[in-house]
């Protein structure tokens, strides 16, 4: 039986807590009195997968089963979430592969043979033909990439873009015309944490700027309490309202699964252990995995946590009808996430670890580390941030300043240009995101190379601007100074120095909250 | 007698200087440089039109570093007269009447010797207003020099004592500061590049280098024209600092220049292969090289979109790679000095004055020197940039 998540308080007998950094951790000692947030354990994964799948397909919420929506001659069009998740990438077979093939089981047996596959990426960059590979699995790849039936969506291909209208909120709701036009839209769904599936799935995934730009924007960010509930949330209002929209010229078929917090495994097993209770044999492979990354070249280290595929056991698979199929979904993820917490602190602190959903198979820079700190982690509430109002966040990032130029091209000339000028989302939206999202450069490598979008690197900023408006100080232990000072934080060489740094603002004696994931915790903050 | 300091002919230490370069700057100004301080024979005015100037400040311009350190080609070499005292950006007394000019005028010199000023017929250049383009820099009763400063007969600004001739002076209005004064003929090659750079309303604009020339001729675009944005390339940050004083809208470091004019023009940028430098398809419509070295070229050349304008400002050093002239179809234009008539139909001088009078210039002259303290000028000047400081001139009075 797995265990809940709870939350522990430092005290002498406590040994030092393992923090993620970047592309290494540490062991860091807390101040006595420290509350210790550690997500749960992973609950039990569903035994047989196969039979999960279909019960879910034939047995749907709220639709009819999916072979009766199947029939010769229709167009059907399976999308399906991209790279971006989940966090880690999953061992072979992925989910999506296995959703994806009892799908087209279920297809061909109807004598459906107009299928298309859609990684919804939305202004996300292009998959490589083999991460393209890695979630649909060899047999699918072969049978429909060469023909030109798998395929990243394409945001800034107008023609094969339809416009399906406005929502009572004047909303533009632009999506892939594929999509649009089908019969049926089945879309498959990788839910790891509360914020994704829903109408996010295709009202988001498969929408263009001129979509994406009513939600993505920093009044809406900063307005969405937290990303991690949709109803909470002013993104999610108003891509439900999209949903709405959507729903009523497509038919829509929603698979979600949701995920367990087997997330290491192998010699990596420790960092989803708590500390305490590490065996011989953890402390072993801590501390041998600690001095190899120390001493690995930069190069190495990246390709070791890359290379990491992480175990995740299936805990729910829903279909049908997205809104039934979503609370099911958040039922099933909360079970595994939620994390009571009572009352908010003085300080947060998190450890920012190497990967996020924008630098799969690429480097996460410092853009990035500041949304995957503050927009993720920061957002990882319900009810109030786990910090009070005006309180202080501290990270822990190398935060280097390393971009690809191959992947964020657009981030380092926000880094360089944009954040030069302005830290304040709004500032930067109104002065330069038009220009950045027309910029004809990023759309050529957006479309043609594997980059992402030229707007992207804003909507990472808009992401972390409720924890911008909602913070006091925001301090990032062991960070690149330039980095850190050019998005308008400060850095500290440890712990103790970055709680002096904050002392002005909660005090000497301040109360202070860890954050221990991943794996992944959403702290439920009474 | 008069005290000045002297260029004179030394291949021993032209080729020294050339194979130090910018290695060992101390070299430079030191025993590899052919200059000397020296006591010498006072120039004479003996001609209708010339008078004699006690120059007050007398500044280093980049081209007589040029000399010194040996980076100015031998091409030069059949245009000056060795010896010679350097020194073209003065401001100065008059000793003497000079026709309508009383003495005691402050006055600013237009250096370029041209036909008036050598009692020759106006060559096609003179007469048509183009007074720099003056075909007759050798002949006449001057020695040959194609500018005050570069001429055995004439003196330059950095002795204690030069002739010129009527025809290249202008008086300095009295409010004007001798500091203001002093820049005013390198303000005029400005106006005169800007001009020559003939920006159309809206256009795009980049400035490579931002020492005084990159810095004036911003300042003269964005005065006299009106170009839309400008992106001045500067290294240093008082640089920075005063490139966007003087009218830059965008200021990029050297190593960020691709991606700056990609960014502000949405070009495309191209990576050849094999470590070749990269280039823009697409760019700004006016590029404006203000350093001449090669690497500045090079850049310029590769951001200037298809059909646009090159304008080569600071004295080429060459061995720049032409290919993007010839496949983007590139208009490469050069500009020395000032003239007589520009497009604008005033002479340069005119304009400059008029500009030295309004702009912030004030501090641009960062170090003043007697000409005694001549190797720690140069040297001074050879790092200005790095210190913060746009010119350096030499306080000829104090010497």
């Amino acid at each position: 039986m797995s265990r809940p998540g709870f939350v522990l308080e430092v005290d002498d007998r406590t040994p030092p807590l393992l923090v993620h950094n970047g592309e290494g951790f540490l062991l860091e000692r807390f101040p006595q009195g420290t509350r210790v947030v550690y997500p749960p354990e992973a609950l039990p994964a569903v035994r047989d997968v196969d039979e999960a799948i279909q019960n879910a397909l034939l047995n749907p919420i709220d639709s009819e089963p999916l072979p009766e929506l199947l029939r010769a001659g229709m167009r059907l069009t399976i999308a399906f979430d991209d790279i971006s998740l989940p966090l880690p990438p999953m061992k072979k077979p992925d989910i999506r592969q296995r959703v994806i093939e009892a799908v087209l089981e279920l297809a061909a047996q109807a004598g459906v043979d107009d299928v298309e596959l859609i990684s919804a990426n939305a202004l996300h960059r292009r998959l490589t033909p083999n991460e393209l590979r890695e979630i649909v699995g060899e047999r699918v790849f072969r049978s429909f990439f060469p023909d030109g039936k798998l395929y990243n969506f394409d945001a800034e291909d107008t023609a094969n873009l339809t416009h399906l209208g406005l929502t009572r909120h004047g909303e533009d709701v632009e999506i892939s015309k594929r999509a649009a036009e089908s019969d049926l839209l089945v879309y498959v769904n990788v839910n790891l944490v509360a914020m994704d599936g829903g109408h996010k799935s295709t009202s988001i995934g498969l929408a263009s700027y001129k979509s994406l730009k009513h939600h993505h924007n920093s009044h809406t960010m900063i307005h969405s309490r937290s990303f991690m509930d949709h109803k909470a949330s002013k993104m999610h209002h108003s891509a439900w309202r999209m949903g709405e929209v959507l729903t009523q010229h497509v038919k829509v078929f929603q698979i979600e699964t949701t995920l367990n917090n087997d997330i290491f495994g192998g010699p990596l097993e420790f960092l989803q252990k708590r500390e305490w209770e590490w065996s011989i044999k953890d402390q072993a492979s801590m501390l041998g995995t600690k001095r190899a990354l120390a001493a690995a070249p930069a190069k190495l280290r990246h390709k070791i946590f890359t290379d990491v595929r992480s175990n995740y056991g299936l805990t729910g698979i829903n279909a049908g009808a997205i809104e039934p199929v979503h609370e099911k979904t958040i039922e099933a993820v909360h079970r595994q996430h939620l994390v009571e917490v009572q009352g908010q602190s003085d300080v947060a602190i998190m450890g920012v670890p190497f990967v996020g959903p924008y630098n799969v198979n690429s480097v996460m820079n410092p853009i990035l580390a500041a949304c995957m700190g503050l927009g993720y982690y920061f957002n990882s509430y319900r009810g109030n941030p786990v910090v009070r109002k005006d309180g202080a966040v501290i990270l822990y990032h190398p935060v280097d300043y390393e971009f690809s130029q191959l992947h964020h091209p657009s981030y380092v000339d926000f880094f360089e240009e944009v954040l030069a000028e302005s830290t304040d989302p709004a500032t930067i939206e109104a002065k330069f995101e038009k220009q950045y999202a027309e910029d004809p450069w990023y759309i050529h490598l957006y479309r043609t190379s594997y980059a992402y979008h030229g707007v992207h690197p804003f909507y990472m900023w808009y992401w972390i601007s409720h924890a911008l408006d909602h913070c006091g100080d925001i301090v990032w232990v062991g960070g690149n100074r330039r980095t850190v000072e050019r998005m308008g934080f400060r850095s500290a060489s440890t712990l103790q120095d970055a709680l002096e740094m904050v002392s002005h603002s909660v005090g000497r004696s301040p109360s202070i909250t860890y954050l221990h994931n991943p794996p992944h915790l959403l702290a439920d903050v009474r | 007698m008069m005290l000045a300091l002297e260029m004179y002919r030394s291949p021993a230490k032209y080729l020294a200087a050339k194979a130090v370069r910018g290695r060992i700057p101390g070299m430079l100004t030191g025993p590899a440089a052919p200059l000397r301080l020296v006591t010498i024979n006072e120039p004479k005015a003996e001609r209708d039109g010339w008078a004699r100037i006690r120059p007050i400040l007398s500044g280093i311009c980049g081209s007589d570093l040029g000399m010194v350190t040996g980076s100015t080609k031998l091409y030069f070499s059949a245009v000056v007269s060795l010896p010679f005292v350097p020194g073209h950006e003065i401001v100065g007394e008059l000793l003497d009447d000079c026709e309508d000019l009383p003495r005691g005028t402050r006055v600013v010199m237009d250096s370029v010797l041209t036909c008036a000023a050598r009692g020759v017929e106006p060559c096609d250049g003179c007469s048509s207003g183009n007074t720099n383009r003056c075909d007759r820099i050798t002949v006449g009763h001057v020695a040959p020099g194609l500018q005050t400063g570069f001429c055995q007969d004439t003196g330059g600004g950095w002795g204690n004592l030069l002739v010129a001739h009527r025809s290249q002076l202008y008086a300095v209005p009295d409010g004007m500061s001798d500091e203001r004064a002093v820049l005013v003929e390198p303000l005029a090659g400005a106006v005169h590049a800007a001009l020559r750079a003939n920006v159309q309303p809206g256009q795009s604009v980049l400035v490579s280098g931002a020492g005084a020339v990159g810095l004036f001729a911003t300042l003269a675009l964005r005065e006299l024209t009106q170009a839309g944005r400008i992106t001045v390339v500067a290294k240093h940050a008082k640089q920075r600092e005063l490139a966007r004083a003087f009218g830059a809208s965008d200021v990029v470091a050297p190593d960020e220049v691709f991606r700056g004019v990609r960014r502000s023009t949405g070009a495309f940028r191209l990576k050849p292969e094999f470590g070749a430098p990269e280039f823009l398809l697409g760019g700004v419509d006016v590029a404006v090289d203000a350093v001449g070295s090669k690497d500045s070229i090079d850049t310029v050349l590769r951001v200037t979109k298809a059909g646009g304008r090159v304008v080569l400002s600071g004295m080429p050093a060459g061995g720049a790679d032409l290919s993007p002239v010839w496949f983007r179809e590139l208009e490469v234009t050069g500009t020395y000095a000032s003239a007589r008539q520009e497009p604008n139909g005033l002479p340069a001088f005119e304009t400059a004055l008029e500009l030295a009078g309004r702009a912030p210039l004030d501090g641009i002259v960062g170090a003043r020197y007697p000409l005694y303290r001549w190797r720690e000028a140069l040297d001074h000047a050879h790092s200005a940039g790095r210190l913060g400081t746009v010119k350096v001139a030499f306080d000829v009075r104090a010497s």
